[in-house]
């Protein structure tokens, strides 16, 4: 259990006066304060973790959430930014002494230029919203996290989301040109544009992925593209999980880059078919989904080339989809997984760790052994042209000693991730949930000097706070 | 010349660096030295130089990942690069044209200045590409960011800071980028249009259209020219190139380059050759909203100068009087679409007496005194490099 510092008993005595400050700021129905409607709000995405908040103030405007960082700055009252709630790693938790700001209310579409192939949205605009927006002229927002549905375009930026596409399109970071940020003074300032590179030091990519450590997002300028003219999956099953790896690479080597290229172990591939029905070979020890892109010759030619390097590898099946409804059938499965999982176990932990693909084999062999071990079972589906690994560990939280479990059997998994050369996190965040593992894959001095840049933003340590850093040595 | 400091490895140079730090000497950070005519002069009494730290140290082709130490020339990146069919993906400028430099750029002088070229319009820049550094920040302290895996969102992303940092808040060492297929064909339509307006209208149209364009340029001229380039497997570039060409028509004549000849076009784009600069002239890369290219184009013409439309129209490189009264008309051609304006090349004098890069709103500057202060305590490191008095 990853441990939360007491709350400060003096913010927690002035609340009436705080709940009034920020009443003053968002008239009407923009302050939260009494524990029924606090309520849905104790928890986000990482729900073994539960916090009430001080309270919530759902701002409307950007000068509403300046002047609310300003009286929290002035008044060290602490700050737990919110999208939708949905972070996998407790971005969003909130704490007993801090306010959440919760920015759902802030979501208009304010500008779509198609010519320069950019739109403009608040930070609440779902993910899936600003697709919506444009794809009626045929473009997209590339990013595509599983929670696109509920997700909002701030989280999204805090965090660096990615999703199972990002193999050619790439993550947040690299589809965005502009942010209107909010510092913990509550000054707005406007950080890139509508132009691709802006001059100085790369503000945008710094706050991208840092978690609500260093100010607030308001607006962002999101790139959009120009879909293909069209997509096609397929799926390739094979006898074991060192199989389909060298599958991978052969079709890497080959200069194909698939538009996405999923991994399932036999585990997952088993809670998948019983739950979406998508004909998976239930006899694979391994399973590749692989979509390309383009017209449908062009379709056809990649899925013959991806076709004939799987052959090489004495596959139990292979099943190229004939038309869009059989690509959407391939998908299903896969896009249910979490869910999939969440019906044959009443709980289950979600990791992200990040390793080198070649290290697949051994990476997955040693989470077997850790699941005998642990004795807790585990399903592993991957973003295998990246390397991005999402073991689900099933448990049971009404019993503590199988939480306790669970959590220790993932702190392995990444620790292991960091010994071969990959990372804690690919796409989730830090957040609460892997905190503690930080000093594994940095050294004192590393974490000091991100600390050290941290308080350059917020100085008094008020912004998200208990999350990315360890707590020990946090100097402030 | 100033003493030059050229350690053999990353211990020596953190040594140095630590030294300087104590005794709050100044340093000059480069790699060969070749961008030393960008932005602005740096007034230290010593340089240190990570030309000695050569060599690639990890390259697996399978997973798309290289890594070299900071000094390794870029062409020798991309010699085993294309050893292994593989490519660097934001396609970086060669600027020895531009500087008059005789040696290779460094790999660490490519990122520390993010220097891209026109593939960036579709596959990112230089710092989309970086998925991990080391680096010595100004304590002499040996530090990583990132790593060598695909996707990292472990803590701050230092990568990102450090990468058009120009060597003011930390000196890289090794540094691990993406690196992705070299694509087995490519063509080029050039479109004979009306004005550069017009080309941008063109290109634009190309960018919006399903069929991947991977570089979108504007050379003015006789004829003005919008130039849209495909990348990809042979039958996908020939079907491409005649569907691009129908939805491109009513722009004006198209014609088709292939092969080599392609690949030399983007080449020339890349290195901004078009736009023919003459020792005399400065050189500015102005970052707009492509659609505000054109009026950059106008202003750089009224100068008595040239411009060079990339990125969709996005990028406009401009060779100019190297005088005050040019660099301000650019600033302000810059900032109605709240572009940004770089003094790339000009004499000391220009360099010294103008804001090279657009001055950052007040918040925006008091956070980066701070983090500056947290990377690099002394201010040894480049100072004004970027601006002056930082």
């Amino acid at each position: 259990m990853i441990s939360l510092p007491p709350p400060n008993q003096q913010t927690l005595a002035r609340r009436a006066e705080i709940v009034a400050a920020l009443s003053a700021i968002v008239p009407g129905d923009g302050v939260i304060s009494d524990a029924v409607r606090l309520k849905p709000y104790e928890t986000d995405g990482l729900a073994a973790y539960r916090q009430m908040p001080l309270a919530v103030v759902l701002p409307r405007t950007t000068e509403q959430v300046a002047a609310i960082l300003r009286y929290c700055h002035q008044n060290a009252v602490r700050i737990v930014p919110r999208g939708a709630g949905t972070s996998l790693s407790g971005g969003a938790l909130p704490m007993e002494d801090a306010v959440v700001i919760g920015l759902m209310r802030m979501n208009r579409i304010l500008e779509i230029d198609l010519d320069d192939r950019l739109a403009v949205v608040e930070a609440g605009v779902t993910n899936i919203g600003i697709t919506n927006a444009v794809a009626g002229d045929g473009f997209f927002y590339a990013p595509d996290p599983s929670s696109q549905l509920a997700c909002m375009i701030g989280g999204n930026v805090m965090m660096n989301s990615g999703g199972a596409h990002c193999l050619k399109y790439g993550v947040t970071a690299n589809n965005l040109l502009g942010l209107k940020f909010v510092t913990i003074e509550g000054e707005i300032v406007t950080i890139g544009g509508a132009h691709l590179d802006a001059a100085g030091y790369d503000w945008l990519g710094l706050i991208t992925g840092s978690e609500g450590q260093l100010g607030l997002v308001t607006e962002v300028t999101v790139r959009i593209l120009r879909g293909p003219e069209g997509a096609r999956a397929m799926l390739a099953a094979f006898k074991g999980t060192e199989i389909a790896g060298a599958a991978v690479d052969a079709i890497i080597a080959s200069g194909i880059i698939p538009v996405a290229l999923e991994f399932m172990d036999k585990p997952c591939i088993h809670a998948c078919e019983a739950f979406a029905h998508a004909g998976y070979p239930l006899d694979a020890e391994a399973m590749l989904i692989i979509e390309v892109e383009g017209s449908t010759a062009e379709q056809d030619d990649l899925l013959n080339r991806i076709k004939a390097i799987c052959e090489r590898f004495d596959p139990i099946s292979l099943k190229v989809a004939e038309s869009p409804e059989q690509s959407l059938a391939i998908w299903k499965g896969r896009k249910g997984a979490f869910g999939a999982v969440g019906r044959i176990s009443p709980d289950y932990l979600c990791m992200d760790g990040t390793i080198p693909t070649s290290e697949l084999p051994f990476v997955l062999k040693r989470i077997g052994e850790m699941s005998e071990q642990y004795r807790l079972g585990v399903a592993n589906v991957f973003h295998a042209g990246d390397g991005n690994l999402h073991p689900l560990i099933m448990f049971d939280a009404n019993d503590a000693d199988s939480f306790r479990r669970a959590e220790a059997f993932g702190a392995e998994i990444l620790t292991l991730c960091v010994e071969v050369g990959g990372c804690l996190t690919g796409e989730h965040g830090v957040g609460v949930e892997k905190r503690d593992l930080m000093t594994v894959q940095f050294t004192a001095r590393e974490l000091d000097q991100q600390r050290a840049i941290k308080s350059a933003f917020d100085p008094q340590w008020l912004l998200n706070p208990s999350k990315v850093f360890p707590l020990q040595a946090a100097a402030e | 010349m100033n003493d030059l400091l050229a350690p053999a490895d990353e211990a020596a140079l953190a040594a140095g660096i630590g030294a300087a730090h104590a005794g709050r000497e100044p340093l000059a950070i480069e790699g060969r030295g070749t961008k030393r005519g960008l932005l602005r002069p740096v007034q230290a009494a010593r340089t240190l130089s990570t030309r000695n730290l050569t060599g690639i140290t990890l390259y697996r082709p399978s997973e798309l990942v290289l890594s070299a130490r900071a000094g390794t020339p870029v062409p020798e990146i991309e010699a085993a690069l294309a050893e292994k069919g593989q490519h660097l993906i934001a396609e970086p400028p060669d600027t020895r044209g531009i500087f008059g430099a005789a040696e290779p750029a460094t790999l660490g002088g490519i990122v520390a200045a993010n220097l891209s070229g026109p593939r960036r319009i579709s596959w990112g820049s230089m710092r989309d590409h970086l998925l991990g550094i080391r680096f010595v920040n100004g304590a002499g302290e040996v530090l990583r960011s990132g790593g060598r895996v695909l996707k990292n969102v472990t803590g701050l992303d230092l990568c990102k800071l450090l990468a058009g940092s120009y060597g003011t808040l930390g000196v890289m060492t090794e540094i691990t980028l993406k690196v992705l297929p070299a694509p087995e064909a490519t063509a080029t339509l050039l479109v004979q249009v009306p004005d550069v307006a017009a080309g941008v209208r063109a290109v634009s149209a190309g960018l919006g259209s399903p069929f991947g364009v991977s570089g979108a340029a504007v050379l003015p001229g006789v004829p003005i020219l919008a130039a849209m380039r495909l990348e990809d497997f042979a039958a996908s570039v020939a079907y491409r190139s005649e569907r691009l060409r129908e939805a491109l028509v009513a722009f004006g004549a198209v014609t088709l380059l292939e092969g080599e000849a392609s690949r030399a076009f983007w080449r020339e784009v890349r290195d901004a050759a078009p736009l023919a600069a003459r020792a005399e002239e400065a050189v500015w890369r102005v970052s707009v909203r492509p659609s505000a290219g054109p009026a950059v184009a106008r202003v750089a013409e009224a100068l008595g100068g040239r411009a060079l439309l990339d990125w969709g129209g996005g990028l406009v490189w401009v060779a100019a009087p190297a005088t005050a009264a040019a660099h301000g008309a650019l600033v302000a051609a810059a900032a109605p679409s709240g572009g940004t304006c770089t003094l790339f090349r000009a004499p000391e004098a220009l360099r010294l007496s103008v804001e090279v890069l657009p001055p950052e709103p007040l918040p925006l500057a008091a956070i980066a005194q701070r983090v500056k202060a947290a990377l690099d305590p002394a201010g040894i490191l480049n100072p004004g490099r970027m601006r002056a008095g930082t």
